[in-house]
């Protein structure tokens, strides 16, 4: 850590760390609901939990790209960040928005009620009160960053930070647009959901790569750079167009059958280079990094991502497949190895190299890192892999046969049990991540044998 | 890579491209922003009990557990359909007592059965709602879902 400012981070990636045990936990508690449906269905209804497990997941992440912005940024553009009272005002904010929501979520708390009660939109349930905090919260780190940037030196690394972040303030005000008209709800919902996920969050992800590429191989910058351009350049070309998908079947004009199936099958380039990229960058390197673990993170951050959002995202992506499996398992099977992969992993890739310099030691509980790598990776592959073939037979049964959705749900137990197990591993692999990197501290002395190297 | 696409050259080909496709689907949402108020669905039918059954259906968060139009949760069955599924086409009035009836009768309590939340409605709550199920019911969605079990 070269910048006192950088430790901003620090703050951010607690609280994300925190949201993110509370994530998996209702992940799971949920999970056993599928199994046992008539657990807490009276105090703690699916609905939710479920509303818990997926707002904890965006706000943690997002918590996760500020701070890997305040650590990145001042190292990137030579200087501090412009003002480190606004980063932690920023946090503030969050924090009691996200408290805040928690509550309104549990105990339905201002019921109905336009600002204070909660907004049931997927995944945009915050109340009214809960999402001007946000976009107040978006201006002020924008409005912090941007200024740091503007004073400093300007990478690639931070024009396309800068760009994705900018992105995801303004996408989210669509969020505030609520029309009576159900079809047009949707149409503009997708401009938060999508674009974020699937656009403006590829630059984060690709930037934040290149920036632990740069560190951890030593690779030259400007190759490094002209990947990444590359990579969000296909990102974006295919990701934008590529929103026809959500658009087959929910009153939008036939023409997204053809340009959503085009244009997402493309989206699986931008995975594809990623892990290219990475692995290229890591063969290449003469750099030998003692952090082992974070290398580790980004080389499974960009084969996951491809393997959850590419290919497990293209093999539903085609209209006629589509239209059989919109809406089943197969889609929370993408949903789950995707987020996993891309940004899930991309936070704890970051964190996982950027503590250790933040705390000023060496790399430390490396192994028990790694575990966690390995355990939360094989257990997201394998719940991935029981809800795909769930959503097969679903299909089949549900929308070929035209059996009853409740009677096929029934079918689908043996499968609802293995992803509860495959979650139990996710969690114990959450919890020991948690540990390993904010627990109690073990350096890695005679591991590599190496002190940081002189760029870190 | 190559040495013939230099950084800044990439740098141009990402501004210049991504612009170039924002402005392509601009263009599409607009249409199709026009085509879903005048083709896919019939705003004049649009009521105030309609968008207040929306705001009802927001308000418990249904989508938490239920799908519509195939988006949602994917723990109850899907809604954007149910409207003909209790054969509101045919019979409208046995179709919406039958659709009351059932959300009044949650949670059924039946062991190993998923549950559905009682939600406190007023009368005119609950038959808004199902007015904007009926009429979402209407929208032209290029023939989604496949059959009626949604």
């Amino acid at each position: 850590m070269k910048y006192e400012t950088q430790a901003i981070a620090k703050w951010y990636w607690f609280a994300a760390l925190a949201l993110f045990a509370v994530q998996v936990l209702m992940g799971l508690i949920a999970g056993y609901v599928y199994v046992q449906p008539n657990f807490l269905s009276e105090l703690l209804p699916f609905n939710i939990l479920r509303m818990l497990h997926s707002n904890a997941l965006i706000v943690w992440l997002l918590l996760g790209f500020f701070g890997a912005a305040y650590y990145i940024i001042p190292e990137e553009a030579e200087r501090e960040i412009h003002s480190p009272a606004i980063a932690y005002f920023q946090l503030i904010l969050l924090v009691v928005g996200t408290l805040g929501a928690v509550l309104t979520y549990m105990f339905n708390l201002f019921d109905g009620n336009p600002i204070l009660g909660k907004q049931g939109r997927e995944f945009l349930e915050q109340p009214l009160w809960v999402k001007l905090g946000i976009v107040v919260a978006a201006l002020a780190f924008l409005y912090n960053i941007t200024f740091t940037v503007l004073a400093g030196r300007k990478t690639a690394i931070t024009n396309v930070l800068l760009l994705g972040l900018w992105g995801i303030a303004i996408f989210f005000l669509f969020g505030l647009y609520n029309p009576a008209n159900l079809v047009l709800d949707k149409i503009y919902w997708w401009w938060v959901v999508h674009l974020w996920v699937e656009g403006v969050w590829e630059l984060v992800m690709a930037s934040v790569l290149a920036f632990i590429m740069l560190k951890l191989t030593g690779v030259d910058r400007e190759v490094i750079e002209k990947w990444l351009y590359v990579i969000v350049a296909t990102s974006l070309f295919t990701g934008v167009l590529g929103t026809g998908h959500h658009y087959y079947w929910i009153g939008a004009p036939g023409y997204w059958t053809w340009i959503g199936s085009i244009f997402s099958s493309l989206e699986v380039i931008p995975f594809f280079a990623m892990v290219v990229f990475t692995f290229m960058m890591v063969w290449k390197g003469k750099r030998n990094h003692p952090n082992k673990a974070a290398l580790l993170w980004a080389l499974g951050c960009s084969t996951l991502a491809f393997f959850g959002a590419g290919v497990w995202g293209f093999m539903h992506t085609l209209h006629p497949i589509n239209y059989y499996t919109h809406g089943t398992q197969v889609t929370a099977a993408h949903g789950h190895l995707a987020f996993f992969g891309a940004y899930v992993s991309l936070n704890l890739a970051i964190m996982t190299y950027a503590f250790p310099s933040i705390f000023r030691i060496n790399p430390y509980n490396q192994i028990a890192n790694m575990v966690s790598f390995w355990m939360m990776s094989s257990a997201m592959a394998f719940m991935t892999f029981v809800l795909t073939f769930a959503g097969a037979v679903q299909t089949h049964l549900q929308r070929v046969m035209g059996m009853s959705f409740m009677e096929v749900q029934d079918q689908l137990a043996l499968f609802y049990w293995m992803r509860f197990g495959a979650g139990v591993a996710v969690v114990v692999g959450a919890l020991i991540f948690i540990y390993a990197t904010i627990g109690p501290r073990k350096e890695a002395t005679g591991l590599e044998g190496a002190a940081l190297s002189p760029a870190e | 890579m190559s040495e013939l696409l230099t950084k800044s050259a990439a740098r141009n080909i990402f501004y210049g491209g991504s612009l170039f496709f924002f402005a392509i689907f601009v263009g599409l949402v607009a249409h199709t922003h026009i085509y879903a108020r005048t083709v896919s669905t019939d705003e004049s039918k649009l009521t105030v009990a309609v968008a207040n059954g929306k705001h009802q259906w927001e308000r418990h968060a249904c989508i938490n557990c239920h799908t519509i139009l195939g988006e949602g949760a994917y723990f109850a069955p899907e809604l954007g359909n149910v409207w003909l599924r209790y054969g509101g086409d045919k019979d409208p009035k046995v179709a919406r007592e039958a659709l009351k009836a059932w959300m009044l009768n949650q949670p059924t309590g039946i062991p190993g059965r998923r549950q559905m939340p009682k939600f406190a409605f007023t009368e005119k709550e609950l038959d808004d709602l199902i007015s904007f199920l009926e009429w979402s019911s209407t929208i032209k969605t290029n023939n989604w879902p496949p059959n009626n079990a949604g």
